[in-house]
């Protein structure tokens, strides 16, 4: 087979990125979703004007990110049929129902909501409308948990049986589908990490009108949440991803292995955990790093003297058990995504604590460059949320479907190398046009700040609002 | 019921929520360069959907996604077969879904122009070619035993299946200037009422043409009542519409659409995949579908939210049922 046109490899690089550009998009629209929300409260429970500003300004940014959100989603619910047709006939009795949920629970409140928030700001009583963006907050959150626990199923396969007759998986018990510890611990650790994401918007939008000193009764108030959000939701993140390394080494000890890059089972003192290591890329030889002891066997099992399997033992275990063949994913990758995951996360939290520091009893810092690395402050969140993922993806290989279905199995054997070489062309030219449309936007967007709004009406209580039309 | 009929039907429901509801949608894209005349025009058309595309074209989603857990087998064989048709279904509904947002985000003409551009591409193509996807499924694709197409892109753009696009494509392009009719004022809605009269009388031919093919194809009794029933509604729906009774003609554009789209469904009865080249490579509802016990638990949140789901799509075509007019848009600065 020709390698430019192996269907797999492409199908997997479209997968991967089609899903990582679904996912820059995602996590603003679940935590801008939220904050609007909580801004739109704030106005409507203390009738101040400086909230319903925050609202619209941020409720327009939302809007510009929410788009890209719907229409690259669909290409992801479409793929697993086109690019991974005999994936979709192994799991679809499992698979498929938490997808429908999401769409029935899901998508249609998120989608039928937002379109009478945008709409009815001038049409609905104050109340209602209030409510038609929290119900749109709650969609997307929801939608959240049931992609997860999909993605979950695919991680930690549970509640079902193998059909041999037919060659699929059946669903035998939904509910431990839904319930799946992976799930559990994974969806409040992206939830979390998606109000790292939007609070970090909000830190970069303030930031910036702020060491301008332009629109300081708006953006002082939005700086401070936006920091203590962001401290709050990385604390939250930490806390999860915590739990999620206990249900991994648990469900997939080879991920954890790999993410350490330990070939030989370690216990104890011995189980460090790298914070910086030279090697030979492949990493396999160690050159020199930076260890904490006991760090690795407190993360994996939460206590000083556990021991974490090496990839080499794990390797034979497999072979052992599923036949010849290589069980290990591609090492560097998940060694450098779960440092980077970390790493650019923790900054992150790092540049708000010190923010809530400078800023503390209404203080403003006068040095430029603290306004600069808050302004830029912005893709840290994101960047960790993207490498998070293609660490979880990635250290799941060879398994699509985790000791059930092997990636190179799951493609869509009528599918040609030049069909998919089409597609990936074609998603990739239009997302990138897109990508540079929606960051133009949303940057003029920020620096056009806050609308103005007349105070209310002394004698109705009632504000003229600009209504918005497309 | 077997619970697999049942889902079968669902999933009709789902499909026909779809076309009926988005299918005004791309009539309102398409008709835009016959209705609009100035920027303001524009406006005024893309804000009576503006609300209400992005839960119309939930419908497919949801649709899409039932199809995958009730029927995996189908939804692998019909989303691989059709690969590069949907790559352009897709390409169109991004297409058009990041135009509605971003078109007013800037005053230059040109920047607008764009965006404009895509509108229409954006709802032509998916017009055209869910009708192409649906008249070969009905007429039925070469596949393995294994279940797998076998055939190309173009094997998929045969006659009928041509017929059966350009029919899709004139019934929601009728559909949205009947629309466009029932949500504007003054000169706009003038205009709209006589292109759909225009447009209606070319649609009745060519989906006459449609459905007979397709019943003497394949008809059963039900199909054929039911293609009667679309008949006479797209008569019925045209005439309303030169009499100016906007609301009844929208209604029964929506009934032409429903009846033709489960008239396929039942054309389609009991299989799922008809192959052309050999019965036995054929699905069918029972040799597709997922197990008992997953149909059964998503009956009951079928039966649990679809209700839900109704009635608070209802309420928002309730809360947004006054018509748009110039002088609103006008109002609103941009
Ligand atoms: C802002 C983003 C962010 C930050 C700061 C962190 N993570 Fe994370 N992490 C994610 C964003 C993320 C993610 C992108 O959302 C992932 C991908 C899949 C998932 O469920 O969440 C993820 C996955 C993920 C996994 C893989 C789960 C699996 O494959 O089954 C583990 C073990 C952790 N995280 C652990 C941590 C720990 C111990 C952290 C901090 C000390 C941490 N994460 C910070
Ligand atoms: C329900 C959720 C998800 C499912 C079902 C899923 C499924 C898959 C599948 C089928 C592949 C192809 C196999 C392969 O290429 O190795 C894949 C790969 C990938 N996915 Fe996911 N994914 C999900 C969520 C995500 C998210 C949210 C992201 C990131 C934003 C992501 C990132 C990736 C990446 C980077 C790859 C490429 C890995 C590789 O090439 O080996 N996935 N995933
Ligand atoms: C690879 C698997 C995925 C599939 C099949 C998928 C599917 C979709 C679809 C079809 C939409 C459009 C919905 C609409 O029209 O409103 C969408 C949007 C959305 N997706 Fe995904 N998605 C995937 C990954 C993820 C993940 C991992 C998350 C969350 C952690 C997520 C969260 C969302 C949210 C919150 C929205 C709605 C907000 C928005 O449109 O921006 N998705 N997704």
């Amino acid at each position: 087979m020709n390698d430019l046109l192996d269907p797999l490899l492409l199908a997997r690089w479209q997968f991967g990125l089609t899903t990582v550009y679904h996912f820059l998009f995602v996590p603003l629209t679940i935590g801008l979703a939220t904050t609007t929300a909580i801004f739109q409260t704030a106005w409507v429970r203390t009738a101040k004007v400086e909230y319903l500003r925050i609202t619209r300004f941020f409720g327009s940014i939302f809007l510009i990110n929410f788009a890209m959100g719907v229409v690259t989603g669909i290409v992801q619910e479409f793929q697993f049929g086109m690019n991974w047709s005999e994936y979709s006939r192994f799991v679809g009795d499992i698979f498929g129902a938490p997808l429908a949920l999401e769409g029935l629970l899901a998508f249609f409140l998120e989608a039928t909501f937002i379109g009478l928030w945008i709409f009815g700001w001038n049409r609905l009583p104050q109340k209602l409308h209030l409510a038609t963006i929290w119900v749109t907050a709650v969609g997307s959150i929801v939608s959240a948990y049931f992609i997860i626990a999909a993605n979950a199923w695919m991680q930690n396969p549970v509640g079902f049986e193998v059909n041999a007759e037919r060659g699929r998986a059946e669903l035998v018990d939904i509910w431990a589908v839904l319930s799946n510890p992976v799930a559990l611990a994974a969806f409040p650790h992206t939830i979390a990490a998606a109000f790292m994401v939007s609070s970090g918007l909000i830190i970069t939008a303030a930031a910036w009108h702020l060491s301008r000193n332009q629109h300081l009764d708006t953006m002082r108030p939005a700086l401070k949440f936006g920091l203590w959000a962001m401290v709050v939701s990385g604390a939250l993140t930490t806390f999860f991803g915590d739990q999620l390394s206990l249900a991994m080494v648990a469900t997939q000890p080879m991920k954890m292995a790999a993410a350490e890059a330990t070939y030989d089972t370690v216990c104890g003192a011995d189980a460090s955990f790298s914070i910086f290591t030279l090697g030979t890329p492949d990493g396999t030889n160690e050159l020199f790093s930076i260890r904490v002891p006991y760090l690795l066997s407190l993360l994996s099992t939460h206590s000083l003297d556990g021991c974490v399997e090496g990839i080499n033992d794990l390797q034979a275990q497999y072979t052992e058990l599923w036949g010849p063949g290589d069980y290990t994913p591609i090492i560097w990758v998940t060694y450098w995504a779960f440092r980077w995951m970390i790493g650019l996360g923790m900054a992150h939290v790092l540049v708000a604590v010190v923010g809530l520091w400078l800023t503390r009893k209404g203080r403003m810092p006068k040095q430029k460059w603290v306004w600069k690395v808050a302004i830029w402050s912005f893709p840290l969140s994101l960047g960790a949320m993207i490498v998070g993922w293609v660490f979880t993806e990635m250290g799941r290989q060879p398994w699509i479907v985790f000791s059930q279905m092997f990636t190179e199995s799951a493609v869509s054997p009528n599918v040609t190398g030049l069909d998919v070489l089409i597609s990936l062309t074609a998603f990739t030219l239009i997302y990138g046009i897109l990508a540079v449309v929606e960051v133009r936007l949303i940057i003029r967007a920020v620096r056009k700040g806050p609308p103005e709004i007349g105070a209310p009406d002394p004698e109705t209580g009632r504000v003229e609002q600009p209504s918005t039309v497309y | 019921m077997d619970l697999a009929v049942l889902w079968f039907w669902i999933v009709a429901f789902l499909f026909v929520g779809y076309f009926v509801l988005d299918g005004f949608d791309f009539g309102v894209g398409m008709t835009m360069p016959f209705l609009a005349k100035d920027d303001t025009d524009r406006r005024v058309m893309i804000n009576t959907i503006g609300p209400v595309w992005d839960l119309n074209e939930t419908w497919v989603i949801v649709a899409g996604a039932a199809l995958f857990a009730a029927f995996p087998e189908w939804y692998a064989t019909l989303f691989s077969g059709f690969y590069l048709a949907l790559l352009l279904i897709l390409l169109a509904l991004i297409a058009r879904g990041v135009s509605f947002e971003y078109r007013h985000q800037r005053p230059e003409s040109q920047w607008k122009a764009w965006f404009d551009r895509m509108i229409i591409v954006g709802s032509a193509v998916p017009a055209l070619l869910w009708g192409v996807a649906f008249a070969n499924i009905v007429q039925g694709v070469p596949l393995d035993a294994d279940h797998n197409y076998t055939g190309t892109l173009f094997d998929l753009l045969n006659p009928y299946a041509l017929l059966g696009g350009a029919t899709t494509l004139l019934l929601f392009f009728t559909h949205g200037a009947v629309f466009i009719a029932l949500k504007t004022e003054g000169e706009l809605r003038a205009r709209a009422k006589r292109l759909a009269t225009r447009a209606g009388v070319i649609t009745i031919v060519v989906a006459a043409a449609f459905l007979l093919w397709t019943g003497v194809a394949q008809g059963s009794a039900w199909f054929w009542g039911l293609a009667a029933v679309a008949a006479v509604a797209l008569i019925g729906g045209v005439l309303a519409n030169t009499r100016g009774k906007e609301g009844l003609a929208f209604g029964l554009m929506a009934l032409t659409i429903a009846a033709a789209v489960v008239g396929l469904f039942a054309a389609l009865f009991p299989e799922v995949m008809p192959a052309s080249n050999d019965p036995a490579n054929s699905l069918t509802i029972a040799n597709a579908s997922s197990t008992p016990y997953t149909l059964t638990f998503m009956s009951w949140t079928a039966l649990i939210f679809l209700p839900l789901v109704l009635a608070y799509q209802a309420w928002t075509y309730w809360i947004f049922r006054k018509r748009v007019t110039r002088q609103t848009i006008e109002a609103a600065a941009h």
